[in-house]
């Protein structure tokens, strides 16, 4: 099955979409790299190429985890399968 | 994959191994360029080195820059080196270094004897040197004689997501079989210092990491207008989907897969502490950071790119990989190893890593890279501060 959605690391809880865009309600097929995992995922937004979708809830304060890191905080609710981006997402390096 | 124990290289005088055989011909200075490029003119199988700098420079920066001009010369890849600097006393100075590896070398100045004696001087020896590296043979090496490089350029996000983690792969696979490896970038690292400096072996080698990383940053902090969050990550980064400058660090991280780093170095620095992964503290312009990598030894630089950068360096081999499938089609001519096959899944990681060690092994016996046979050699030196 074709991949939509690529998660580097079993705890992150983003994707970053591998095809040209994903459009709201789309099933979406997510390949895990660590562990060679796929798991599946209905898209509420439309995303594009390189941009991330999020795998879960995220409350305002929760942290992204990316690669398995830390990498910013949510500054609003996201709901799973919404687009993740500078519009709910802050670094928290200044 | 079984991966190979051997390569085909160049052995040296002083136990190193090179996978080119260079004879290169190293000004000094800048004014001492157009002698140099004479004589390299003048003599076939060689090849000039010109740079910007050289003259007035002083204290750490003058330090560097001797360094920069030594350890490029005594680079296993540089089979011979003639120095041709305008006063002899710095000629001299790396003459005597670079010397000490066994390899042919020799200075000469232009002060009091003027460009055309000079040039003809040098051509007579570097059509010496010339001859006698022509019959130069190619080895069988153990693996263990690559010392290999990495740094990333022109990123997006196919470099987090994919050419990155193959280089990662690929140290993890070649580490083990004693190879010298090196990252750099401090700047890019920016957002992931703290789980950098972890990964350091040992709590000396964590304490420079913090030490270099905390001196960039103060130095940023006191030369920048604002806090980099209006240009880290870029507006491009974020069109390219990369939200804040830890996620941008994190990529480029993936390089060194999952290794420790033995010890910090600075820049040029050569590596003292045997096999093992290494950082390097440099800039993250591609011609600067890998002009130092192979002033500290490397023989052989893996470059994972996005969206495409070109460069090449005049005496260590840079092999480029993308995972961009649109860059791997429209810059194939920069391209030697593509693994976008990994974003469909038609490949995994470790059968990238796979490809790109016999990529690596190819380019090391001797198959010309597409940044070599473009004519891509920039040799930028790093300059810590201005002129006297």
């Amino acid at each position: 099955m074709a991949t939509d959605i690529i998660i580097h690391d079993e705890k992150d809880n983003v994707g970053v979409v591998v095809i040209e865009k994903i459009t709201p309600k789309q099933d979406c097929s997510c390949w895990v790299m660590e562990n060679d995992k796929t798991v599946g995922i209905q898209s509420a937004d439309e995303i594009p190429l390189g941009h991330k979708i999020a795998m879960t809830d995220l409350n305002e304060g929760d942290t992204i985890i990316k690669y398995g890191h830390d990498i910013g905080k949510v500054v609003k609710p996201i709901k799973k399968g919404e687009h993740v981006h500078v519009h709910n997402v802050k670094t928290k390096k200044w | 994959m079984e991966i190979p124990k051997s390569f085909l290289g160049y052995k040296r005088e002083n136990g190193r191994a090179g996978t080119r055989n260079h004879v290169i011909i190293l000004p000094v200075d800048d004014i001492s360029n157009a002698c140099a490029e004479a004589v390299a003119n003048n003599i076939k199988g060689t090849i000039a080195l010109p740079h910007s700098y050289g003259r007035l420079q002083f204290g750490a920066d003058l330090e560097l820059h001797f360094k920069t001009m030594i350890g490029t010369a005594k680079n296993p890849n540089v089979a011979a080196a003639i120095i041709i600097g305008i006063e002899p006393k710095w000629t001299k100075r790396i003459v005597d270094e670079v010397a000490k590896t066994g390899k042919p070398v020799e200075g000469f100045s232009i002060e009091g004897a003027g460009d055309i004696e000079t040039i003809m001087k040098a051509s007579k020896k570097a059509q010496e040197f010339s001859i006698w590296a022509s019959e130069k043979q190619r080895e069988e090496c153990p693996i263990s004689d690559l010392w290999i490089s990495v740094k990333c350029g022109e990123s997006d996000t196919t470099s987090g997501l994919a050419s990155n983690p193959t280089v990662g792969n690929l140290m993890d696979k070649l580490e083990p079989l004693g190879v010298h490896l090196c990252f750099g970038e401090t700047s890019e690292l920016t957002g992931a210092e703290t789980v950098c400096e972890k990964r350091g072996k040992t709590p000396e080698a964590q304490e420079k990491f913090k030490k270099t990383w905390n001196d960039y940053n103060d130095f940023i902090l006191k030369e920048a207008t604002d806090d980099l969050s209006e240009s880290q990550p870029t507006a491009g980064n974020i069109a390219g989907g990369l939200t804040t400058i830890e996620e941008k660090a994190f990529g480029n991280f993936q390089k060194i897969g999952s290794r420790q780093f033995i010890d910090v170095l600075t820049p040029a620095e050569e590596p003292e502490k045997g096999p093992g992964l290494y950082f390097m503290d440099t800039s993250s312009a591609a011609a600067e950071c890998v002009t130092l990598q192979a002033a500290g030894g490397f023989n052989i630089h893996l470059f994972p790119t996005g969206q495409g950068n070109i460069i090449g360096n005049p005496i260590e081999p840079v092999i480029k990989l993308t995972a961009n499938p649109l860059t791997a089609v429209n810059m194939s001519e920069h391209i030697d190893c593509d693994v976008s096959k990994i974003l469909s899944r038609e490949m995994n990681l470790s059968e990238a890593g796979d490809e790109l060690i016999k990529t690596t092994l190819r380019v090391a016996n001797g198959r010309l890279t597409c940044a070599e046979a473009l004519g891509h050699k920039e040799f930028v030196m790093t300059k810590l501060y201005r002129s006297a």
